[in-house]
């Protein structure tokens, strides 16, 4: 078992965590526990265990403790079967704690299933919280997965997800983050194989001193796949945000479509938002686009919804979580949409007051 | 009753004085069209009542029923009863038009309960598809469908007075026919007449609302003020007499010679 005072962290020198906040991690703090972990929903096909797993790929060194020290739910979707009652995992981090918890996801040709996963903090205290996710899509499956990062705003979070989409397969891969003192997620999503396509769409709102940060890949190595991706995020107080995605279009990925399409609002002169989409891009038979904005809020919709005699921290709100709308359309049916509406006109008012 | 007086209002954007002095009272019930060509500062006109920033006022006033309007904020002049029309309303994605008008109405003290219904019927009379209620505001609207978008909010809002910052821009003749018959109404309702100042650079707006009161704003100056017979010698002759007239050094005998220039 790999020790956590053995860990080398990384520095922000290496590309991929430029920007981080990887060099005030003080490992010493915490200390490798097993978090809470619960599944609700259908589990006719879910199973847990916590012995070392090293079928799946490690990335970085956290990925590498999460294949020593995880705990695993594992979604195992026969051939044929769809699961219409979401899948719900609850993790719950303790204090002090560096937990390692993991989601293996795998569907057989022609399955289905949704899989919520809810993180959060058991109380007030830092704790680190590495998760990682692992979705293999057979032929013609269809998976939507959400995740949803409600950690308090002293804990780190460090995640990963990996995606695998076979063959004519649809996977939609959510996020609604805004927990985390300092929240990351890298996202490695793979169109495998032919006919595969891949929907990416995240939701994040830093305030106070909150860092969120995402990595991102759409990586084509098969022909006639899609991704689509859409992250919408907002930062206020002196909260900072990073986006920086990738296309990856490989040689034999011709008739690829791809789209990247990142948009911040900056609520605060003291908040700060990054994006940087990247394209790489092997063949010539493929359809992509990009589209990348960080911003204040549009002064004409401010001042339309004023007009009507709306007071200007209402017309905010009303304008934050219309831009929100787009990804809130896009998530799982059910009270999440709800739910995360009102938290976000939350944190905006409390923002405005303090 | 109420009064909207304008007196004396200077203006400048980034500097530039636009408005050179206003003077306009307009009562409930009036229509009054203020008419000029480009660049005679009638957008300035109505981002200066309703209090857009950018917009400095340098002297003047403008009151409603004695209450200063120039020391509120632009929801709180809507709330105090003045509504604008925008002459290109703005797409607001994602914010609909009953969560939109619901927060106005709650910060006018009203109730909003039954505004889904009202937003229908205001929607029959003034020709708007049901199914455009429940767009996000002015998102994928043609020019047609945002004007009569505008004028159900200022039904269903009621205001004591609207500013129509050129409601006949983007409009086809229907639309311009439908909206203006439906402010017309609301100026002619029996128990809260809505006051109307219409901005305006063509008079086909006129041939359809009826204004009561012309008033010609060149550089930034009313040069003329009549009844409905301006717009029939505007129709014709156009701004072109009145702008060379502005040329002249002396702005009051500019005037009386304009109104020389009216005697048919």
């Amino acid at each position: 078992m790999l020790a956590l005072a053995d860990l080398q962290l990384p520095t922000a020198d290496a590309e991929i965590w430029r920007y981080s906040r990887i060099a005030e991690l003080d490992i010493s703090k915490f200390e490798i526990q097993h978090g809470s972990q619960t599944v609700s929903g259908d589990d006719s096909f879910v199973t847990t265990g916590t012995d070392a797993d090293s079928s799946v790929a490690t990335p970085d060194v956290f990925a590498e403790y999460n294949a020593s020290h995880q705990q695993t739910v594992r979604v195992d979707i026969p051939a044929d079967t769809s699961v219409s009652e979401p899948i719900v995992i609850e993790f719950q981090s303790a204090d002090g704690s560096a937990t390692f918890p993991r989601t293996v996801i795998r569907l057989g040709s022609h399955a289905s299933c949704t899989v919520i996963e809810r993180f959060r903090s058991v109380g007030d205290a830092p704790s680190l919280t590495s998760p990682l996710l692992s979705i293999e899509a057979g032929p013609g499956a269809k998976v939507t997965y959400l995740a949803v990062n409600d950690l308090n705003e002293s804990s780190w979070q460090i995640g990963h997800q990996l995606v695998s989409a076979g063959r004519d397969s649809f996977v939609r891969l959510s996020t609604i983050t805004l927990g985390g003192y300092y929240t990351r997620v890298r996202t490695e999503a793979t169109s495998k194989e032919t006919g595969s396509a891949i929907e990416q769409v995240a939701l994040y709102f830093a305030g106070g001193d909150q860092m969120h940060d995402f990595r991102v890949i759409q990586n084509h190595v098969a022909e006639h796949t899609s991704s689509d991706l859409l992250f919408k995020g907002a930062v206020q107080d002196s909260a900072r945000s990073v986006y920086t995605g990738m296309i990856s279009i490989d040689e034999g990925a011709k008739g690829t479509s791809a789209n990247q399409t990142n948009r911040n609002l900056t609520l605060s002169e003291g908040a700060w938002a990054e994006s940087v989409p990247n394209l790489d891009i092997r063949n010539n038979d493929v359809r992509c686009s990009h589209a990348s904005t960080v911003g204040p809020i549009n002064e004409e919709q401010r001042y339309y919804l004023e007009s009507r005699g709306v007071p200007p921290e209402v017309a905010e709100r009303l304008v934050v979580l219309g831009f929100f709308d787009e990804v809130l359309g896009r998530l799982p049916d059910g009270d999440i949409v709800d739910e995360v509406r009102e938290r976000v006109a939350r944190k905006l008012s409390i923002g405005v007051s303090s | 009753m109420s009064v909207l007086e304008i007196s004396g209002l200077h203006a400048e954007v980034a500097g530039t004085e636009i408005l050179r002095g206003i003077d306009l009272t307009i009562a409930s019930g009036e229509v009054h069209a203020v008419m000029g060509p480009n660049g005679a500062g009638k957008s300035t006109l109505s981002a200066v009542i309703m209090g857009r920033s950018g917009y400095t006022v340098t002297s003047g006033s403008i009151t409603l029923d004695g209450v200063d309007l120039l020391a509120l904020s632009t929801w709180e002049r809507a709330v105090a009863g003045v509504h604008l029309i925008m002459q290109y309303p703005t797409e607001v994605p994602g914010v609909s038009l009953l969560d939109a008008l619901g927060e106005a109405l709650q910060y006018r003290g009203r109730d909003a309960s039954d505004l889904a219904d009202r937003l229908k019927a205001e929607a029959d009379r003034i020709g708007f598809e049901h199914r455009f209620l429940d767009r996000p505001l002015n998102v994928d609207l043609s020019g047609g469908e945002k004007k009569r978008n505008e004028t159900l909010q200022l039904a269903v809002l009621q205001p004591q007075f609207a500013i129509l910052d050129e409601l006949d821009s983007g409009l086809d003749i229907d639309a311009l026919r439908d909206c203006s018959r439906r402010v017309e109404e609301l100026s002619n309702d029996a128990k809260r007449p809505l006051g109307v100042l219409a901005i305006t650079h063509y008079s086909r707006l006129l041939n359809e609302l009826r204004p009561d009161h012309i008033h010609i704003l060149v550089k930034g100056q009313i040069v003329n003020s009549g009844g409905p017979e301006l717009a029939a010698v505007l129709e014709r002759d156009g701004y072109a007499a009145f702008t060379d007239e502005d040329d002249e050094p002396a702005a009051g005998s500019a005037t009386s010679s304009l109104d020389d220039l009216f005697r048919i």
